[in-house]
């Protein structure tokens, strides 16, 4: 791109014992989609707070449109045409539409003139809004929806937008990609953070890499092949997973007509839900954030009860067994937040180890804990999953969320599950991590276990599993064999697009 | 039991003035924990608005300048808090108790040589024509200005909650202070001023115990008006004008019980005494059991920028 609007030179910002960013230099084109890419640490967010004023580097300079740019708050940069659609939804659930639209406007006009002008834009661009629903009842799709109009209406010169589609399905993508392309078509620059390679490989025009605050390279995407991508994230080739498969066994959990009510006011209730899994199986249940993925977790670990007969181990009803005692029966599980359900922040590798192994490892004496065995075990998890961390002493929360997970996950598959229930276990975790997580999964199956893999992301769900099924408001699609699926097929099972509409283009 | 001797428009008036210092420090309390924090000092703040209050007028034989002292007062007993909680990130649960004690112990020993005095007190208004108009008049139209400031401080603040930008911002940091600060605001600041807003309105409450009421300083005089006022905002569902019915609920049942009891009510003085408490808390369980109870999400929790 010829025409610039906005030129970064020479970034560096510097925290106590980490440098974010490191002399970081490239530049957006107007009317460009420019993907930034790089592993979770590697510096995207610093550099995008900076863009937007919530952090002012330590070195060098932003020019927009030639002039120096230096934006000490947001609402200056949002003065300057600089928009930015959230990762992590900058929204107000007891408030509505309107009222979160006018937070994030400079100027807003008056609330009725607001509602007419969110009604003409979300129709503009196929994003149907009602300005007046309380943004707490809303699907994770139409948060975002919310977002995207807050940065519309300040007619954004660049927006920015951080790992907009991990909440989204893929027929929604494809909603959100008209809209972003017709925003570029009307000269709008956008700044697209993502770590999934062939989104970005189908939609931007340029890709800056970044890996530990250094840029690696600019490229352009769609002459760059998403291995070649992954290896400049990660800064080296990695294995990708290999299933080594065993024949399929008998069915190990069954789960008949499952339902639960909502576990609290903006919970899910589960409807019904149903299925098998086999020894040595892999059973990817897939979904949009929030349509009873935590539900499900909870009731197939024992947190909560179910009734009577709708979970079966082997034959045996354990519907009414708790956490304990599923676990004696082989019955694992791993929940989607590492902090504070998975592990407890404030103790160490050690004592968290024993809160899940301790009876199944034997690290148990009369009531009291063997600490040499328990040590013993988390050592042994360190040095299996490459663990980083000074030692097994260590909090769990001083761990980076990769390294927690690997630990979490890998607790319990060294416990020899019959059967292992992980909700998100690549969830922030960087490519190799991942791939060494997702070969973990499929050799506890390979070993005879049954695993069933709740996830957001459906290329690691096509990548482990054997069968595949879809959470949708509570409710679980038909399970089907994963080789006999497309991605629309999956789509459609997620639920489609949520009656959104494509962009209307043409005016 | 003598009923005849309870004057229905004595009654009708002494609701409203018991009501008054209820009602400030009350509304003050659900603005503080509209922005998001919970400031368990009131008590603390009213009995210091009381005592400075009491003692300023005294002393300058102005009741209004004790108001204003009594505010002030209290203003900068909150500002401890707010620096505590905002700045240093201590436990706010903790130090509002802490406040309530500070708060007590230091108007013991201010108060110690102003007691068994008698203060100015605020003029009635007399408002002209609806003054004179029969019964009515008597009951609602002739009291001191506070009265009628503390009605139009609900109003006002019902309107900047609802209305106004400011209202808006201060809503969405009670809500998400995370989401608030990705935008732009300064959640610290905005949480300051609403300490700050909430500490001035129980000093007043305070001072119009002292200064209107009773007229007169007595250790301890507050005896649970701030526990009351902080029951209030939580089943009001935080809001206004369910602030204002809590009110003036707790402070008829106290001045109709007081009138049982003079009239010889057969029924233990004990339970008469709780009545206040007992109704006030039961038909707000009532109100607030039907709809959404709508804390404010980010209630008491602490906030700093780096998370």
């Amino acid at each position: 791109m010829a025409d610039t609007l906005l030129s970064l030179q020479g970034l560096t910002k510097i925290y106590p014992g980490v440098i974010a960013n490191d002399d970081v230099t490239f530049d957006i084109g107007r009317g460009e989609i420019h993907a930034l890419l790089g592993e979770n640490g590697a510096g995207k967010s610093t550099l995008v707070k900076m863009i937007y004023g919530l952090n002012a580097p330590d070195k060098g300079q932003m020019l927009l449109d030639g002039a120096p740019y230096k934006p000490s708050k947001p609402s200056e940069a949002r003065q300057a045409g600089i928009a930015m659609v959230f990762q992590h939804f900058s929204l107000f659930d007891a408030l509505d539409v309107a009222e979160n639209v006018a937070l994030g406007m400079e100027t807003p006009p008056p609330m009725s003139d607001l509602a007419r002008q969110i009604r003409e834009v979300s129709e503009t661009y196929g994003l149907p809004l009602d300005p007046s629903r309380t943004v707490g009842t809303l699907s994770a799709g139409e948060r975002q929806r919310v977002e995207i109009i807050r940065c519309l209406l300040q007619n954004p010169r660049l927006l920015i937008m951080d790992e907009p589609t991990s909440v989204l399905t893929p027929q929604e993508v494809e909603i959100l990609f008209e809209t972003l392309r017709k925003l570029k078509s009307e000269g709008t620059s956008i700044l697209y953070i993502s770590h999934k390679l062939e989104e970005i490989r189908a939609l931007c025009d340029t890709a800056t890499i970044l890996r530990l605050g250094k840029k690696v390279a600019t490229c352009t995407p769609a002459e760059t092949s998403a291995r070649q991508l992954a290896e400049m994230m990660v800064g080296a080739s990695f294995a990708t997973p290999e299933a080594k498969r065993g024949k399929t066994g008998e069915v190990l959990l069954a789960v008949n007509e499952l339902s639960l009510p909502a576990p609290g006011a903006f919970g899910t209730p589960l409807r019904e839900v149903s299925f098998e899994v086999r020894a040595g199986e892999v059973l990817g249940i897939g979904g949009v954030a929030g349509n009873g993925q935590d539900e499900l977790l909870a009731a197939l670990s024992g947190e909560r009860m179910a009734p009577a007969g709708s979970i079966v181990l082997e034959g045996k009803d354990i519907s009414r067994a708790g956490p304990v005692a599923r676990r004696d029966l082989g019955v694992l599980s791993g929940p989607e937040e590492r902090l504070g359900h998975a592990a407890a922040p404030d103790m160490s590798l050690i004592e968290n180890g024993v809160l899940t192994a301790a009876r199944r490892e034997g690290m148990l004496k009369n009531g009291f804990i063997s600490w040499g065995k328990a040590r013993q075990f988390a050592e042994e998890v360190i040095g299996h999953f490459d663990v980083r961390t000074p030692g097994p002493g260590t909090a769990a929360r001083a761990l980076s969320g990769g390294n927690l997970q690997k630990f979490v996950v890998g607790r319990e598959i060294l416990q020899g599950p019959r059967v292992l229930v992980l909700n998100q276990p690549t969830w922030g975790v960087d490519a190799a991590a991942a791939a060494f997580i997702r070969q973990s999964i499929l050799d506890v199956a390979a070993k005879g276990g049954a695993v069933v893999v709740i996830s957001q992301d459906l290329d690691e769900l096509m990548e482990v599993s054997d069968r595949f099924g879809a959470l949708n408001e509570g409710r679980l699609s038909p399970t089907r064999p994963v080789a006999s699926l497309d991605i629309e097929q999956i789509g459609l099972m997620m639920g489609g697009a949520h009656d959104m509409e494509v962009a209307h283009v043409d005016d | 039991m003598d009923l005849s001797s309870i004057n229905p428009i004595l009654l009708v008036a002494s609701i409203m003035v018991s009501a008054t210092p209820i009602l400030l420090a009350a509304i003050g309390e659900m603005v503080v924990e509209k922005s998001g924090v919970l400031n368990l000092g009131v008590e603390g703040m009213m009995i210091t608005g009381a005592v400075v209050g009491f003692a300023v007028a005294v002393n300058s034989t102005s009741p209004a300048l004790g108001f204003v002292a009594a505010a002030a007062a209290a203003a900068l007993l909150s500002l401890a808090f707010g620096l505590l909680t905002q700045f240093l990130l201590s436990n706010q649960v903790a130090t509002g108790l802490g406040l309530t004690l500070v708060g007590l112990g230091l108007s013991s020993l201010i108060g110690k040589p102003y007691e068994g005095i008698k203060s100015p007190t605020l003029p009635k208004l007399d408002i002209p024509v609806l003054s004179d108009i029969p019964v009515l008049g008597r009951m609602l139209f002739s009291h001191d200005l506070m009265v009628y400031f503390s009605l139009a401080l609900v109003v006002a603040v019902w309107a900047f909650l609802k209305h106004t930008r400011a209202g808006l911002i201060l809503r969405a940091v009670g809500e998400s202070h995370d989401s608030a600060h990705a935008l732009g605001y300064k959640v610290v600041i905005i949480r300051l001023m609403a300490i700050l807003f909430g500490g001035a309105c129980a000093g007043l409450g305070g001072a119009y115990l002292s200064l209107v009421r009773v007229p007169q300083w007595t250790e301890g005089m507050t005896a649970g008006a701030g526990w009351i006022a902080l029951a209030i905002v939580v089943f009001a569902s935080w809001r206004p004008g369910r602030v204002a019915i809590g009110a003036y609920l707790f402070g008829g049942v106290t001045v109709l019980q007081l009138n049982l009891q003079a009239a010889g009510a057969a029924v233990p003085v004990a339970l008469l005494s709780a009545s206040p408490y007992l109704v006030t808390i039961l038909v707000l369980v009532i109100i607030s059991a039907r709809g959404a109870h709508a804390a404010p999400a980010s209630l008491g929790r602490p906030f700093h920028a780096s998370s």
